[in-house]
């Protein structure tokens, strides 16, 4: 029996560094004798503790080490089972969260070319984001600047708490870099774990700091808008990935009303919010946070008023759904084809670079 | 302060239609005429304190109590609420009357004050600041219209202080409310807050909680907005932030009656929160056995929110869904009256209400909820 | 359609206004920057007394940061929600194509060729001595 999403386009899958040695090879002689002296490994970033359940799906975890670290396991149950045509790796790796920006730098270095010689050049199937070092624009610039040539890497990975609002100026030089190249701004639901995760301190439990990423979303997507980011960078796209979608069509609703009176304080935003984040933002499907009802669940997504904005993705192998279950019922068959196929190739225009 | 003059106006006390039988108004910002009016109320201690070193808010750059300035004169008003008196809007009862309660046709109304004691960092001087709001609220406020109930301001960071101060005046029946602000120092479902909640579900009173204009943590989780815009749209994350915490702290498993009140929070919000919250405390229960059901029943058993600023989607129809994901039951109507985002009982809704949802709305959860009529 | 007489020249100085009934209508009568314009004094969003709200300019820009003004105290911003409205066409700005209020037709006529009244006219006497400002209705 084929698989219903045979040929799609998975927008996010999570290969993991099996461990800070595995990035020797790509190390500069300084950080190769600097990871030995200061003990560096276990750099796993820690929105995803290998052995939480969301993070690796029972019957997704190799038998030793985390889940994500087996590429056979990888390529035998997120491509070949679910017949992807393509899957676009997020590597989520603790390098973006380091307060050294030249330690960022360099591992985020390193991993993206363990990615693109592990990885990229052992299925074709596979395509990637570039990991930046958030920590400095500049040098962050520069690595996508490195990799631009190499058309597999189809997007650029941001986190969804970081330092500042990423709508701030001082971001603009990757979304700059970023533009020029075709390359997407991938946001993640994740942390650099330098603020409050919320408003009012910080959550008592795992489950609660990850109920809480919506939040997250929302402003940066609020951040962007605002501060002008579309205005200024028009070929811009960004993807929220792994953000639960349904909370969308409420923040456009208040940022909408809100823009309609407080319009003069930004007035670089010349259309509404709502037309701005359907013409420019993404997001992947997975965890939808719905309701068990199928129509309630078309009719939340109605309320995101566009049929280009879902992206189709599995999240492997975190723990989102149960099965071949990737998309509850429901789904019309047109509706189904934008997701799957349409919407991931005209969000990512570097996929059409290297057809296979 | 209002620099323009109008040459001519007329008062709107025939605006608004009366929407048959009154309104509840569940989000009534009151405020002093002039600087001492609620000071008068302190110790002469904490007279001379506010005066020399004020009343300190966390997160506060500058003199002026908002960081984000609003977009509209006296820090977020109505530009014809000043009173024709004199004084800031809403400081004068009788204009108050004639322009919201009469006019509105506002069978209650019920006070939000937005004490500084709740936030300031001086814990002594919060909880002596919220007990003068209170006697302010009595004095000048509810003693003096039947129609007005008061809030029982506490200092929240202090839970010993906030039940002294519930146990002093929750016998007193001009208050129907503990009034907490949405940015506490802690998740709110934290144990530090256990106590007050204890007192609240013995004295039969809801906690309303309101976004104050400071916090202590950034107002995003990013670091700190550019623009009062961003500010305002994060004004609808606290309140998200209480709901989780105290659902997965367990809060409602030992406070089987305790009530909620969010305002001012928006509501679109909640069943996209509901259904996340069921999804992940299925994959990662393990982590909060205490929590013996799915977290979308206690919001529907706990949780209320009142309905100023309405959400107004962009298709009218899809907020009648929202309505019925979260239940008519749970949503009552507030004006937040003298702000410049106040909604208009008659006209808010631009969407088709049954006769009953409306009543529902606009009177009858709130006289349930905050025990109107005992 | 009729004329009202809504004020003498004069009576509204620059940059000011007078709100009042005519014809069972409220309106504002606005006098900007030399010439005279008049709404109706109903927000469409709520209903609030949308001419008591303040006189602004046009704020536009081409890129973050940048601030252009124009149209100096001729955008009213509603005393509520704080919508702008183009005094001259009533054309809200936030949504153009959607949302307008209601404006009326203001001439200046020179006094003699009409009468002095009562500013909700219903009778009419004739004086020569000023200028009078009529609103169309």
């Amino acid at each position: 029996m084929s698989s219903p999403y045979l040929g799609a386009i998975d927008c996010d899958i999570h290969p993991a560094v099996p461990n800070t040695a595995a990035l020797t090879p790509y190390l500069s002689a300084y950080w190769r004798e600097m990871r030995v002296l200061r003990e560096l490994d276990r750099m796993d970033l820690m929105s995803y503790p290998p052995n939480v359940p969301l993070s690796g799906r029972p019957d997704w975890r190799p038998k030793t080490g985390s889940p994500g670290t087996d590429f056979d396991l990888l390529r035998a149950q997120a491509l070949d089972h679910f017949g992807v045509r393509y899957a676009i790796c997020n590597c989520l790796y603790g390098a973006q969260a380091f307060y050294d920006e030249n330690m960022a730098a360099a591992f985020c270095h390193a991993t993206n070319d363990w990615i693109q010689k592990e990885w990229l050049d052992r299925d074709p199937r596979l395509r990637a984001s570039i990991i930046l070092p958030l920590q400095n624009p500049d040098l962050a610039a520069e690595e996508i600047e490195r990799l631009a040539a190499d058309k597999r890497f189809v997007q650029v990975l941001l986190l969804s708490r970081c330092e500042l609002p990423l709508g701030r100026n001082y971001y603009w030089p990757i979304y700059r870099a970023a533009e020029r190249h075709s390359l997407p701004l991938g946001i993640h639901s994740g942390s650099m774990f330098r603020h409050s995760p919320t408003q009012c301190g910080y959550p008592s439990f795992f489950v609660e700091d990850h109920v809480s990423q919506t939040q997250a979303f929302a402003v940066q997507l609020a951040s962007f808008v605002s501060e002008g980011v579309f205005a200024k960078f028009p070929e811009l796209k960004v993807v929220l990935i792994e953000s639960g979608v349904t909370w969308l069509p409420a923040m456009i609703w208040r940022f909408g009303k809100d823009w309609r009176g407080i319009r003069a304080e930004i007035p670089w935003v010349k259309s509404t919010p709502g037309t701005i984040i359907r013409d420019h933002v993404r997001l992947t499907v997975q965890p939808l946070d719905g309701p068990s009802n199928p129509q309630d669940l078309q009719r939340i997504l109605e309320h995101l008023g566009s049929e280009d904005i879902l992206l189709f993705s599995t999240d492997y192998p975190h723990w989102q759904f149960e099965g071949d279950a990737v998309l509850p019922s429901g789904f019309p068959e047109n509706t189904l084809r934008k997701i799957l196929f349409e919407n991931p190739l005209a969000t990512y225009p570097r996929l059409k670079e290297t057809v296979q | 302060m209002s620099t323009h003059s109008v040459v001519s106006s007329e008062p709107e006390g025939s605006r608004s239609k009366p929407v048959g039988s009154g309104v509840v108004d569940c989000d009534i910002h009151p405020a002093a005429s002039s600087p001492t009016e609620v000071a008068q109320y302190l110790p002469e201690r904490w007279r001379k304190h506010v005066s020399t070193f004020g009343v300190r808010l966390p997160n506060q750059p500058t003199i002026n109590i908002v960081p984000y300035p609003r977009m509209a004169p006296g820090h977020g008003m109505r530009m014809d609420s000043w009173p024709p008196n004199g004084g800031a809007p809403a400081s004068d009862l009788g204009f108050m009357r004639e322009q919201l309660l009469d006019a509105c046709n506002i069978e209650f109304g019920i006070l939000q004050p937005l004490s500084g004691g709740s936030m300031t960092t001086n814990q002594e001087l919060g909880s002596a600041f919220c007990n003068a709001m209170n006697e302010w609220q009595l004095e000048k406020w509810t003693r003096k219209d039947k129609r007005l109930k008061g809030a029982i301001c506490v200092a929240q960071e202090d839970a010993d202080s906030a039940v002294a101060t519930i146990e002093r005046y929750a016998k007193n029946r001009d208050f129907v409310h503990i009034a907490i602000p949405t940015r506490t120092m802690e998740p709110f479902g934290r144990k530090r807050y256990w106590p007050i909640f204890e007192a609240a579900e013995r004295w039969n009173l809801p906690i309303c909680m309101h976004a104050p204009a400071t916090g202590y943590h950034c107002n995003t989780p990013s670091g700190w907005a550019s623009y009062y815009i961003e500010e305002h749209i994060a004004f609808s994350h606290p309140p998200q932030t209480i709901v989780t915490s105290m659902i997965l702290e367990g809060v409602f498993e030992r406070f089987t009656r305790l009530r909620i009140v969010l305002v001012e929070g928006g509501f679109a919000w909640v069943p996209p929160l509901a259904w996340r919250l069921d999804k992940q405390w299925q994959i990662m229960r393990d982590e909060v056995p205490h929590v013996k059901r799915p977290p979308s029943g206690y919001l529907r058993e706990h949780f209320w929110f009142t309905t100023q600023p309405v959400e107004e989607s962009e298709r009218p129809s899809d907020l009648l869904d929202t309505i019925r994901w979260i239940g008519s039951d749970r949503l009552m109507f507030s004006t937040d009256y003298p702000h410049w985002d106040f909604d208009d009982p008659s006209r808010a809704f631009k969407i088709e209400l049954s006769r009953e949802d409306r009543k529902a709305i606009l009177r009858d959860n709130a006289v349930a909820l905050f025990r109107l009529n005992e | 359609m009729s004329r009202h007489v809504v004020a003498r020249v004069g009576e509204i100085a620059p940059g000011q206004r007078k709100i009042l009934e005519v014809s069972g209508r409220r309106i504002g009568v606005f006098h900007s920057n030399g010439e005279y314009f008049a709404l109706l004094d109903r927000c469409p969003h709520q209903g609030a007394s949308l001419c008591s709200g303040m006189l602004v300019s046009l704020v536009d820009s081409s890129e973050p940061g940048e601030y252009r003004m124009s149209r100096q105290a001729e955008m009213l911003r509603c005393p509520w929600h704080g919508w702008e409205f183009d005094i001259r066409t009533g054309q809200s700005w936030c949504d153009p194509a959607k949302v307008r209020v209601k404006t009326y037709l203001v001439t200046v006529e020179p006094g003699a060729e009409l009468a002095k009244g009562p500013y909700v006219a219903t009778t009419y006497s004739v004086t020569v001595e000023d200028d009078y400002v009529l609103v169309e209705i």
